[in-house]
This record gives structure tokens, sequence and C-alpha cells, in this order.
């Protein structure tokens, strides 16, 4: 049976302290702000695609912290050249989930290009990756977590998934400056903390 | 038109002047020489090579939640190709996104707007639509106002963007 990806976030939720900031993509992070509600869920990526390199932003700014990526397979064909930018900038907090449902789901459930025959587990690789991971079932999912988490960075995390609960999709919550507004007084709150 | 030449050494004293410590670049033929291969091996730059220019968008504002500041480096074609990252990030969002674009064929003491090339003479028209900030740095005068703008573009959360007019050296 193939994973549901609201299942994977929320396992993935119980080893994501609550200082942790999780940068996250249109139909991920829909799901993912309904599992994890934290001030620290940076979903204002903008521009489809850019989700990679905002968590690569956050990477390199803070070194001393794991960063968590949740993309998806339509956002990761968008900017397939982040994963070499960032498998050379090799930031060792860097963990980047692909959750792969062979959708373009926000705008639209068509397949994307590829769909069912691409292996983003061996691009990662190809491009420089330090550690791989490949899940296709819940359970091995929950067995391997907590190493994925500790393996050294940059992390690529390959999941294929299917889409699981409905979630709000609020696109005037993502995109407002609202959302934003509490992010930085939260990242604020944990930059004081580390001083 | 001055027949000093423009400083690749002074632009980029001024960038770290500004504070700015990422350098994310794409290479472009007007900066490539007198600034980007300055930066890359100066030790107090940590710069990042990008495989194509929107990338820098978003990483520039990853970097500027930890209060690290950034320049995004790259040629005018790279600017046009971003234009959806920075319509998204650094306008509606507002975020600190500072680019220096090179203008590869523009003629030195011809306005971009005058220019013979294309894709010249529409950089500046497309930028104003967008509503975004730009200066136009062409002589060593002009270089004095790269430190203020990006101060400022930081200080309010705005994008700025540093138009190279002819080749630093």
């Amino acid at each position: 049976m193939v994973m549901k990806r609201d299942e994977m976030l929320r396992c993935l939720a119980n080893h994501v302290d609550n200082e942790q900031i999780v940068v996250a993509a249109y139909s991920s992070a829909f799901d993912w702000i309904s599992i994890r509600q934290s001030p620290l869920n940076y979903i204002a990526s903008g521009a489809m695609g850019m989700t990679s390199s905002h968590a690569l932003g956050f990477a390199l700014g803070w070194p001393d912290q794991r960063i968590i990526c949740l993309d998806g397979d339509g956002s990761l064909l968008m900017n397939l050249g982040s994963l070499v930018t960032i498998a050379e900038s090799a930031p060792k907090n860097l963990v980047h989930f692909v959750a792969d449902n062979g959708l373009y789901e926000a705008n639209g459930p068509h397949s994307t290009p590829g769909s069912g025959n691409t292996d983003y587990a061996g691009l990662a690789r190809a491009a420089g990756y330090k550690s791989i991971f490949e899940f296709d079932s819940l359970l091995n999912f929950e067995q391997q977590i907590g190493s994925v988490l500790q393996a050294t960075g940059p992390v690529f995390v390959w999941s294929k998934v299917e889409k699981g609960e409905n979630y709000p999709k609020d696109y005037k919550l993502m995109h407002g400056p609202k959302t934003r507004a509490q992010f930085s007084e939260a990242v604020r709150r944990i930059q004081r903390g580390y001083r | 038109m001055s027949k000093e030449k423009l400083s690749g050494e002074k632009i980029v004293n001024a960038i770290r002047e500004a504070g700015v410590s990422h350098i994310l670049s794409v290479p472009d033929r007007t900066t490539e020489k007198g600034i980007l291969r300055r930066v890359a091996k100066d030790d107090s730059f940590r710069h990042v090579r990008v495989s194509k220019e929107d990338e820098t968008i978003g990483i520039s504002a990853g970097l500027s939640y930890s209060n690290t500041r950034s320049l995004c480096l790259f040629q005018y074609t790279g600017l046009l190709d971003s234009l959806n990252a920075v319509r998204a990030i650094a306008m509606e969002y507002s975020m600190p996104i500072c680019m220096m674009v090179g203008l590869l064929g523009k003629k030195p003491g011809v306005a971009p707007k005058e220019s013979e090339n294309y894709g010249i003479r529409i950089v500046e028209p497309i930028l104003e639509a967008m509503e975004m900030t730009y200066v136009l740095i062409e002589s060593n005068h002009d270089v004095k106002k790269i430190v203020p703008a990006i101060e400022e573009a930081y200080k309010n959360s705005t994008p700025i963007t540093f138009l190279i007019g002819r080749s630093p050296i």
C-alpha cells in the first residue's frame, strides 16, 4: 500500500522540535501546517520551485540548526539545478524531503513529466548529496526517520506518496504578510535564545 | 563620458562595506573579471555558485532571516529569467534582495533605454513596471551609491538592483 503524505508528515512531526525551522512547498505545506502548528513553519516560498533554494539560504545562515525542507516532485522539477547547487554548497544541516505523488497537485492534479519513471534519489545521488534515503512504505519511514534526521547533510529523502486527507488550502495565509510576520518574530525569538 | 575606468576593486570594497558576506552568482561577462573573480578568491566572502539565477532570490531570502546579507550577481538575461521569483519574493513579500546585474552589450555612455540591443533596452522599463528601485553604475562616482542603497534595502526590507553599465576592471 502506498504511503499517504499526511501519514508520513505526522510521523516526521514527532521528530521535529519546537525550535526547528521547516521550509515547505505548496501541497506539502498545506498538510504540514495543519499537522505541525508552529510559527517556525516557513511556507512563503513565493514562486513554485523556490522552496529548495529558500531552504539552502536558511541552512547556510543557520549552520547550527537542522533545516528541514518539504519539497514536492513538481516543485523540484521546476528547480532541478538546485540539487547541484545544494550539493556543492554542502550544508551538513539540510534535510531535503521530496514527497513524490507524480502530480502538479497544487495547480490541478495533472501528472508531472516522468511521473512514476523518474528516479529522484538517483538524481540527488548524481548531484552529490551526502546521504540518500528512499521510502515507499510508512513502516520503513517510521523505522528510519530517526536515522534520517541524524545523517550527514545534505540529506535527500525521496518518498513515494499519495494524497491523504484533505487539508485547508488557504493561499492568502500562505502568501499573506501575517504569516511572514509571525515567522520573523519566531525567528527573532530563537536568535535571542542562541545569544 | 569620463574616460576613467570603472573600478571592480571599489565595487567589491563597497559590497563588503555594506556588510554583504555571501555572493550568489552565475557568471556574467560584464562583471566576471572585475567583480566575480575578486570575490571568488576573497575569503571574506562566501561565494555560492548556483545553477540558475532565480535560485539566488530564494537563497538570499532564506539568508536574510539570519541577518546574513547577500548579493545576487548575474547578467541581465538572468534577471529576465528570474522575474517570477523577483515578483513574488522581492516585491510581493518585500524581501531585501540585492541584485547586481551586468548589462552585457551596453555601450558605455549610451543610456540603457537608448541601447541598440533590445534586451538591454527593456531592462529599465521592466524594473519600472515592477516598481523596483534600481541604480545604474557606470562610473566610480556611482559606486558611492552602493553602500547606502544596500543599507536602505535591509533597513526597509525592500529589494534593490544595481545595473552595471560597463565592465569594471
